[in-house]
């Protein structure tokens, strides 16, 4: 029992029960970034930037400076932050639309740049927030309410590898899964220790949308493992 | 040259970043800080991926108390106002340089005014910012200041609103000794701010802009500048701005030699619009002729703050082109 997590100092108390959908991914993810947090004594240099999409709703989730930013701008906010105080521990919580899609371009220009960030992607193959469409992330022969007969035209993007192909050697990029709750938050400290360190970090999470997959609970279960065949896990 | 001088200007008004996508006719400014920080190691500077990235990077840094800046003009100016829009939700005071390059879409790289509606209200918003329409060199430089000092004392963004003309002339400026502080500069996201721009209900929405629409109208004449160039009695008064306007200084000095009674008023804030001050010096006249570089932008604005004056107006528009000091002479003749 002791390997449960507890709940997280820095958590704001007045904004719990969160508002997440039951059995989403985000509150997990949340959760093991909060012990990180906490684990490292990081209350007060760590900044929150949050997305436009599911992510956005972590606005108030923690006892840590947090701003929404637009779709697909949390990035680019983020990188503005750092360079004007860089002491600052600056973390960027978006989804796969967000990081992928609309803000590819800062996402991966970030990489480049190697601006010494930590980005967290929280990747459930769809765009939640606005009912379930196609998104970078899609994999193939999935549904969506924008791909109604399965998504097989074109490949599926996947963050962290195409990252990899631009990144400085030392920064950090994983992929880890909701349903592996300890690997993830290793991951998110190592993501963090980078940024210390002066290098660029993002952490992909495989995460789940039992609202728009249209799943129960043994059908969330069995979709989170299609996710995990589908895309590697591991540090890259 | 105008874009230099914009960048000194941001360096003497107290700014520490520049974000910043190059885009004629305002990349000399760009170049310009980069040389800047060369020798000043405080500050520093980031060219972004676009300007929407140059925008929200300002808003980042702004967020952590520190004056931040940036530049862009034409199809730039419309990626811009993504995160202007959040600024204002926010009430970030990030600075903007806008040179106006030619309108519509990509154009030309070289003048217009056809960026004015956009600039003061470009984005799902009403409009809540500062935007400044320079004439000259030296006013580049002191509303550069100027947009500083406002954006942090009023937290709205501002825009100092020039165009390609201005960005590429050569001159001299005079530069005061002493140097302002801006003020209420201090982190706005810090322990204890969740600050947030997505709502659930319209209620909620519906009373921020409320009270922020209330706040800005309240405050409005502390913000508001114009320049009445010989028109309090003046039987016709030209309204123009920007560089236009300096092309009408020259064809008011002209006229009144020939004994024309023909006055100037310029806006220079074009938001919020100097509407108390246009209404009391320009109710009393017969005449006004609007000339602007653009098709009925500035005409807009004006009408739409005075609507009921009882006077004929005239509008005079080029639509991308500039004004010779000689063709608003023999406009002006033409409808004396």
């Amino acid at each position: 029992m002791n390997n449960l997590p507890s709940f997280p100092q820095c958590y704001k108390v007045d904004s719990k029960p969160h508002k997440f959908c039951p059995g989403c991914g985000h509150p997990i993810v949340l959760k093991m970034l909060g012990q990180v947090i906490d684990e490292m004594g990081l209350a007060d240099q760590v900044v929150l930037m949050v997305d436009i999409g599911c992510s956005l709703l972590a606005w108030d989730y923690f006892d840590l400076p947090t701003t929404q930013t637009h779709h697909g701008r949390t990035v680019p906010t983020a990188v503005g932050f750092k360079m004007a105080d860089p002491g600052k521990i600056v973390i960027a919580y978006m989804g796969d639309g967000g990081a992928y899609a609309i803000g590819l371009q800062h996402t991966l220009t970030a990489c480049l740049r190697d601006n010494p960030l930590t980005t967290i992607v929280v990747n459930n193959t769809l765009y939640a927030m606005t009912g379930g469409q196609l998104a970078p992330t899609t994999m193939d022969g999935e549904i969506t309410t924008t791909t109604p007969g399965g998504k097989k035209e074109f490949e599926t993007l996947k963050g962290p590898e195409l990252l990899k192909t631009v990144a400085h050697k030392e920064a950090f990029l994983a992929r880890g899964s909701t349903e592996k709750p300890l690997v993830l938050k290793q991951y998110l400290k190592k993501a963090i220790e980078t940024q210390k360190q002066g290098h660029f970090s993002l952490v992909e999470a495989l995460s789940a949308c039992p609202t728009n997959w249209k799943t129960n609970a043994p059908k969330t279960i069995e979709k989170m493992k299609e996710l995990e065949a589908f895309f590697k896990q591991g540090e890259f | 040259m105008g874009n230099q001088i914009l960048a000194q200007a941001a360096k003497d008004a107290g700014a520490k970043i520049m974000f910043g996508y190059p885009i004629t006719p305002s990349s000399e400014i760009l170049e310009t800080w980069a040389k800047i920080c060369l020798k000043d190691k405080s500050l520093s500077v980031l060219q972004t991926e676009d300007e929407m990235a140059a925008g929200f990077g300002t808003i980042g840094a702004c967020l952590a108390g520190v004056p931040a800046f940036t530049a862009t003009a034409g199809p730039g100016n419309i990626l811009m106002q993504d995160a202007v829009v959040m600024a204002e939700a926010l009430r970030i005071p990030m600075v903007v340089m806008i040179m106006q390059r030619g309108g519509m879409s990509t154009s030309t790289v070289i003048y217009s005014q056809e960026e004015v509606r956009l600039t003061c209200f470009g984005g799902n918003s009403e409009g809540f910012r500062i935007v400044y329409s320079t004439s000259n060199l030296q006013e580049l430089y002191d509303y550069t200041l100027k947009a500083f000092q406002m954006a942090w004392q009023y937290r709205w963004p501002a825009f100092v609103l020039a165009d390609g003309y201005q960005g590429k002339m050569k001159g001299e400026v005079e530069i005061p000794d002493q140097k302002l502080s801006i003020p209420n500069l201090s982190p706005i996201l810090k322990k204890g701010v969740n600050l947030r721009n997505c709502y659930n209900l319209e209620e909620e929405i519906g009373e921020i802009i409320v009270n922020y629409s209330d706040e800005y109208q309240r405050k409005r004449q502390e913000m508001e500048e114009y320049e009445d160039y010989q028109a309090k009695d003046a039987k016709i008064i030209i309204l123009s701005h920007g560089i236009v306007a300096a092309a009408a200084k020259v064809a008011v000095d002209q006229l009144r030699k020939k004994g024309i009674s023909v006055g100037l008023f310029r806006p220079i804030t074009l938001r919020p619009f100097p509407t108390k001050a246009a209404s009391e010096i320009m109710g009393k006249t017969q005449k006004i002729i609007v000339i602007e570089s653009a098709i009925g932008q500035l005409s807009g604005l004006f009408k739409e703050e005075l609507f009921g004056l009882n006077t004929t107006l005239i509008e005079v528009n080029k639509p991308a082109l500039g004004f010779t000091p000689a063709e608003i002479i023999k406009t002006i003749q033409a409808y004396e």
